[in-house]
């Protein structure tokens, strides 16, 4: 199997379609880090560096947006959603101005640097938002191909999530990428798993653990958070009868907030989350964070069991 | 003051960031060493506390606002005795005592939470004035890095300190010329630092952030004169500074030493 970083689809992916002259980069001295150094040595007279200044990072960037540019404006996800929320909140989506926040280093998977650099409340946050268009790719293919399709055919603002954290390749180079579409990865008649971002690989060998236990699930893939792929998950509700959400963020607000809004009001089916208990991240590796965290194949495979036991109580 | 023994202390203080940064795979060692002199001025001569009673109500108060350099914080307290020094094996490994950034509510001796930068001196402005209201008469450090000084928030924390007339506040900047992307020149120009910082109403000290007697010695000064004014200590420093292949040399601002250049650092170092 092939691993690579959304950071590294990501900045392989902007020298790709920086030809466009309207794309302007914009980074807060982390462009090694989040790869936008690649088109930064490319296209130099297009690349701004503001220095370790976020807020205003996402203020020139909404300055462009004014002026018919296309910014991607880059940080680590706690700094662009938590330092300059403002910026984003009241300037750009306000205004509902053309500025792509592609923001890395998302998650616990960010590791060793600890709970100030670990971003779990992003989806949350942005997705409260009115305007903005929320994605976390699965992987390093579907990050590149989420990319192409906010900056170069969607207008309005977009916050996209990587990671640091090399992960499995699971998605295909040339899969089509249509904001706000889930995609089914696996049928199944028990439960519904439905992943967004990098856990998808944890979810795949989950789905694969419950079939050798007799339990039938299915597996969908959900990188747009908002807009919300409402038209699958009501079908699958209604398939399953039983949902399990899985995300790398806090369990407040982000994929399993978004999920039960959905159903409650249309369909209600006993849900279950795998995720970050409200808590903050801390150091470790990302192989000790996923199990202290529980956000290990086993711990989908036993939330599933769970879930499949209070599904039957309640249709009884 | 012993100088020798100062810098017998700075001396170990960076071996003990590169050892435990290398054990770690991962951290910053090339800022932890620009500022690993000023620190062990610090805490081995200026600040008022104690190790044994880290809560001791007139205790002075330090704030690493460059919270990426928390390796050099922790040597200093560790060879202070706030815990044993055999956590230092521990860093960043899962349930530590000692977290990537610091972390006030895991580390025995560490006042503030940091790691995002921009944060410390606003803290430090609070602290100083809460030391104002209650007659309690203590210094504030707050050191900060130079790329640091980009950030918006450092110059609303500078305008207030000198607003309120926060002498009990002292900025002490690590200038060593480099942020992560680059020299600090080449990423966002932040000169002229020391008239910016005297048009904000600071009083200003230019020092070398490498010569200990200076450094003591202006911090002796600075906390002396109480004028209505914050002081703020900017220290030419050198990033790597101490071993001859990391000396500005900008790869090691987050990348540790591998275990063979670990070995010819720690013997350069023996023979400083
Ligand atoms: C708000 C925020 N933005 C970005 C970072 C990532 N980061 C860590 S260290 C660093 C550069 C710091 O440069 P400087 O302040 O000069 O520190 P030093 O050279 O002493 O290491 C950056 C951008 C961060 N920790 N916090
Ligand atoms: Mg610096």
């Amino acid at each position: 199997m092939d691993y690579i970083s959304g950071r590294e689809s990501y900045g392989r992916v902007l020298v790709e379609i920086g030809e466009n002259e309207k794309i302007v980069v914009l980074d807060a001295d982390v462009s090694k880090a989040t790869k936008t150094s690649y088109f930064a040595k490319k296209y130099p007279e297009r690349f701004f560096n503001v220095g370790i200044a976020e807020q205003n990072l996402l203020g020139v960037a909404a300055g462009l947006a004014v002026d018919g540019k296309i910014p991607v404006a880059s940080t680590f996800a706690v700094f662009a959603t938590c330092k300059a929320l403002d910026q984003i909140r009241n300037v750009i989506c306000k205004s509902n101005l053309n500025v792509k926040i592609v923001a890395t280093h998302a998650g616990l998977t960010v590791g060793e640097d600890g709970a100030s650099h670990q971003s779990v409340e992003d989806i949350s946050i942005m997705r409260s938002i009115p305007n903005i268009v929320v994605i976390i790719p699965a992987d390093g293919n579907e990050a590149a191909n989420a990319i192409k399709q906010a900056v170069l055919n969607y207008v309005g603002p977009v916050y996209i999530r990587l990671s640091r954290f090399e992960s499995p390749i699971l998605t295909k180079e040339d899969d089509e990428f249509t904001i706000g579409k889930a995609k089914v990865i696996g049928r199944g008649s028990d439960l519904t798993i439905v992943s967004t971002g990098i856990l998808l690989a944890n979810a795949i060998k989950a789905r694969d653990c419950l079939k050798q236990e007799g339990v039938s699930a299915a597996l969908v893939n959900l990188p747009t958070i908002k807009p919300i792929d409402r038209d699958i998950l009501l079908g699958y509700a209604k398939k399953t009868k039983a949902i399990i959400t899985v995300e790398e963020n806090t369990k407040i607000g982000g994929l399993y907030s978004a999920v039960s809004e959905v159903l409650s009001e249309s369909f209600p089916v006993p849900i279950m989350s795998i995720s970050i208990n409200d808590k903050f991240g801390m150091s470790g590796s990302v192989e000790d964070l996923s199990k202290y965290y529980s956000l290990t194949e086993k711990d989908i495979v036993s939330k599933s069991l769970e879930l499949i036991k209070l599904k039957e109580r309640i249709y009884s | 003051m012993n100088v020798k023994n100062l810098k017998e202390i700075s001396n170990n203080i960076r071996a003990e960031v590169l050892k435990m940064t290398t054990n770690a795979k991962s951290g910053h060692p090339g800022g932890s060493l620009s500022m690993a002199d000023i620190l062990t001025v610090l805490y081995f001569d200026i600040l008022n506390h104690d190790p044994k009673n880290p809560r001791l109500k007139q205790r002075d108060i330090f704030i690493l606002s460059k919270g990426h350099c928390a390796p050099a914080l922790y040597a200093a307290l560790g060879l202070c005795g706030y815990f044993s020094k055999d956590e230092f094996r521990r860093l960043r490994k899962l349930g530590s005592v000692l977290q990537g950034h610091p972390d006030s509510t895991k580390t025995p001796g560490v006042e503030v939470s940091t790691g995002s930068l921009g944060n410390g001196l606003s803290v430090g402005c609070g602290i100083a004035a809460s030391s104002k209201i209650d007659g309690n008469v203590r210094n504030i450090y707050v050191l900060l890095g130079d790329g640091e000084c980009d950030e918006g928030q450092v110059w609303e924390a500078a305008m207030f300190a000198s607003h309120y007339r926060l002498d009990n506040l002292i900025a002490i900047i690590d200038l060593n010329g480099y942020q992560v992307d680059g020299k600090t020149s080449d990423i966002m120009n932040i000169e002229p630092l020391n008239k910016k910082l005297e048009a904000f109403g600071w009083e200003v000290f230019e020092i070398d952030g490498h010569d200990i007697k200076s450094i003591a010695s202006t911090f002796k000064i600075a906390t002396g004169s109480k004028n209505g004014k914050s002081k703020a200590v900017i220290a030419k420093t050198i990033k790597g500074k101490g071993v001859s292949f990391m000396e500005n040399e900008n790869k090691y601002h987050g990348t540790p030493l591998k275990e063979d250049e670990l070995s010819l650092a720690l013997n350069e170092l023996k023979e400083r």
